[in-house]
């Protein structure tokens, strides 16, 4: 697809693919710890992935288009998840779920690798511990966003993934700004 | 011209997918006759990621034919080092690690391990927060069980009970979220009592949700009881006696299945649950669809203790008086100064446990959890063991597997409702 | 080992809690004594505990399960005393630097009982329970993982948590440390 040159007809292809793409992402099951719990209720009826088109977590990763690392990875689960990922077919997106996932979240110790994005590229960033079904979807809603709209499936050569954070919504909304570090402090 | 366009697609291939291929090509020369008789055993790996959903769980099965000879499981896909941390955190930040454990029901790890602080510390906890902890915990032993229906419903293939079982489980979390702030490890039960108070109007909406656990577990009766297909998937399968779940220290509904009605808040009764009226339930046969009777009767069994949890809840303190173990109120850290240097020791530097050691177990949805707590006179423990019920059921699956064929193994995983978090930790 | 049938009259019994200190609780731990010369009883917190040499760790389990019915041993487990501030030290026991841990359970009779052996650092070993308790497997193995203690005797004593390829022991006090320098993403220099 992005081997095509572009004008104008390619590009109204163009946007029907990411269009296309957008509305079928199909999820593969790497639910590991907590966060899997509550992957799976918002693939409930409650909060409903479904009208996303993304009620079916496909087991095989070949079929999948979205890996949510949902929990903690531990040392030994890391090649597992490297593997995994590798078998999936472009385009591909990863989305860490939880702060495990996102940076090692409170366990910092030997055992968790902190942070998934030091093992795949990550494209969404979900905090919490674990993040809501709201949160969840925030992020998820956020990707599709970027799909559609953004140049995400341009990335191809860098290794890295789009990287954004998306802020929680669970429950009350809360209206403190997060603190940002800047490199020259 | 396709030279250019084969360049530049041979340009734009990245390796990402592609697989060394591991061994070399062999020519077969296929001759139509029969295959050789092969007498050798198969060895297959299911796992560490695949649908059933229990978490990172690697089962490796030695197979002949369809039987399964023997079964191993591999685990600490979910290791993480959790005792480990918890001898860096002090004891009023520990409810916040041993939550994690076994995720499906956060309250009872942090029950067992604010007990075993309390009997180190030899305090004891006022009566509101020993009925508020009861309420919670089996709030969440219904919580836990019927994510198991849904979970369980769902690997045996009836699909439909995992939308199912998350519709009342939803409305127990909303109800839990009321309580404690959160869905899931809620770091609520702490050291001293609870972490607050229950709120205002908490009553009516305990008890439509009781109401709501009560039409949905009569529902899922309905539908699955006495289902033929379920019935012909479950029955018999996965059968295990008595004396090798006690051999294999299997607690919970694994060795309530096998005849031995063994419950630790009847045989020793913590909290006030020999207060509370509540049956034991127990089955005689030690196969899967016994197991899914006695989680399913086990719920509501939990809404009966909560309903008279509502009514007996006595008034009183959540939480013990004794400043140097649970912080002060927040008013009155603007008035007094030892308020406010209690809070800030608490929060910085815990409390001090005297050089002791104990074990204390109860009664987990999954079986007997127990805190084997060593303390040395500091703010942080010495050594911090849970002993999770699942890292010991887990040994009953090679036992139930023997000899059974390889479709049922799903089912018998299944049924021993590991929660990876407890066995990893 | 009880059939089915006595461990079900057993438990109708009304159960007693926990913390009921009389002389009835270290009924199970005096009968260890007895039979076992040089295992020292202590009451921890209303809790009975026996602490036994490392000759007799099997035997007492043999014991406990022929003749004391307990029918479960439900938990094995180490404790690294290397760098404790104050250490709880019971007359007649010698600290070592670990601390092998087991907790029995008798149904029948619905009492339980603490047995801890000291174990020394330079000779990590200790005889395994899993021949008469099967269902202490994993746990030998994970405090083999975890601690480097050796269990004789046990069938597959390998690494249960760990990778296969992990070196050292990491809940030893001297091999990891509890924290990892945070380290944030854009700014590499940990803190």
């Amino acid at each position: 697809m992005e081997q095509i040159p572009h004008n104008i007809l390619t590009g109204r292809l163009e946007d029907l693919v990411k269009w296309a793409r957008r509305h079928s992402v199909w999820p593969a099951t790497f639910g590991l710890a907590c966060c899997a719990l509550e992957m799976m209720a918002a693939g409930g009826a409650h909060y409903d992935l479904a009208r996303y088109g993304m009620e079916v977590f496909r087991a095989s990763p070949r079929q999948a288009d979205l890996m949510i690392v949902a929990g903690r990875v531990s040392q030994k689960m890391a090649p597992v998840l490297r593997q995994v990922y590798d078998q999936m077919v472009e385009p591909k997106w990863v989305i860490s779920m939880g702060v495990c996932a996102s940076s090692g979240g409170m366990f910092n110790n030997y055992a968790i690798v902190q942070g998934v994005d030091q093992v795949v590229p990550v494209d969404v960033y979900v905090p919490g511990c674990p993040p809501g079904p709201e949160t969840l979807m925030h992020g998820i809603l956020m990707l599709h966003d970027e799909i559609h709209h953004g140049e995400i499936m341009k990335r191809r050569g860098s290794d890295r993934g789009a990287r954004i954070h998306v802020e929680q919504r669970d429950g009350t909304p809360s209206n403190v700004q997060p603190v940002t570090l800047s490199r020259s402090a | 011209m396709s030279s250019v366009r084969d360049e530049q697609r041979l340009e734009g291939q990245t390796d990402e997918g592609a697989q060394v291929l591991q061994r070399e090509t062999r020519e077969i020369v296929m001759t139509g006759g029969l295959w050789p008789d092969d007498s050798d055993t198969t060895i297959i790996n299911m796992g560490p990621q695949h649908p059933s959903t229990h978490g990172v769980l690697r089962v490796m099965l030695e197979l002949e034919g369809e039987t399964v000879l023997r079964l191993k499981p591999v685990i600490g896909y979910l290791h993480t080092g959790m005792e480990k941390t918890a001898e860096e955190l002090t004891y009023v930040q520990g409810a916040t690690n041993v939550t994690r454990m076994d995720y499906a029901s956060p309250l009872s790890n942090e029950l067992v391990f604010s007990l075993a602080v309390e009997r180190l510390l030899d305090i004891e906890v006022p009566p509101r927060a020993v009925w508020i902890r009861m309420m919670l915990v089996e709030l969440n032993r219904a919580a836990s069980h019927l994510l198991f229906q849904a979970t369980n419903g769902m690997d045996i293939g009836a699909l439909s009970m995992m939308i199912y079982g998350w519709r009342e489980r939803e409305m127990t979390l909303r109800l839990l979220e009321m309580f404690t702030g959160l869905r899931m490890n809620n770091n609520f039960i702490r050291p001293g009592g609870v972490a607050a108070d229950l709120p205002d109007g908490w009553e009516e909406e305990t008890l439509s949700t009781l109401d709501a656990i009560e039409r949905g577990t009569r529902d899922y009766a309905e539908v699955l009881t006495e289902n033929p297909i379920w019935m012909e998937r479950l029955v018999g399968v996965g059968v295990i006696t008595t004396e090798q779940a006690l051999a294999l220290s299997a607690s919970g509904p694994i060795l309530r299945s096998t005849g031995f009605p063994w419950d630790l808040r009847k045989a020793q009764p913590y909290l006030a649950y020999d207060e509370v009226d509540f049956d034991v339930v127990y089955t005689s046969n030690g196969d899967c669809y016994d197991r899914y009777l006695i989680r399913l009767n086990e719920i509501l069994e939990s809404v009966k203790i909560v309903r008279q949890c509502i009514e007996r809840m006595p008034a009183g303190d959540y939480r013990i008086q004794d400043r140097k173990v649970t912080p002060p109120p927040r008013a009155r850290i603007d008035e007094s100064m030892e308020a406010l240097i209690h809070h800030f020791k608490l929060f910085t530097e815990g409390f001090k446990v005297p050089p002791g050691e104990t074990y204390v177990a109860i009664e987990s949805p999954r079986g007997e959890i127990g805190c084997y707590l060593v303390s040395d006179g500091t703010g942080k423990p010495v050594r911090l063991h849970i002993r999770g019920p699942s890292f010991y059921n887990l040994q009953t699956t090679a036992a139930m597997a023997e000899g059974t064929l390889v479709a049922d193994t799903v089912a018998i995983i299944s049924s021993v409702d590991p929660i990876l978090g407890e066995v990893d930790r | 080992m009880p059939d089915a049938d006595d461990a079900r009259e057993g438990i109708h019994e009304p159960g007693r809690a926990e913390g009921a200190s009389d002389a009835a609780m270290s009924e199970l731990a005096a009968a260890v004594v007895a039979k076992f010369p040089g295992a020292v009883f202590h009451e921890s917190h209303g809790q009975p505990v026996v602490y036994v040499d490392r000759a007799s760790w099997h035997d007492v389990a043999v014991h406990l399960r022929d003749v004391e019915q307990c029918t479960s041993c439900l938990d094995v487990t180490v404790v690294d005393h290397l760098s404790d501030a104050g250490r709880l030290v019971v007359d007649g026991v010698a600290p070592e630097r670990f601390e092998v841990v087991a907790n029995y359970l008798s149904h029948a009779r619905n009492r339980r009982l603490r047995v801890i052996c000291e174990v020394p650092e330079h000779e990590p070993a200790i005889s395994s329970l899993s021949d008469v308790y099967p269902g202490t497997n994993f746990a030998e193995r994970e405090a083999y993982d975890l601690f480097g203690i050796t269990f004789e005797g046990h069938s597959d004593l390998t690494r249960i948590l760990m990778p296969d390829d992990w070196v050292g022991h990491p809940l030893r006090k001297d091999d990891h440390p509890s924290r990892v320098p945070v380290t944030f993403k854009e700014d590499p220099t940990p803190r």
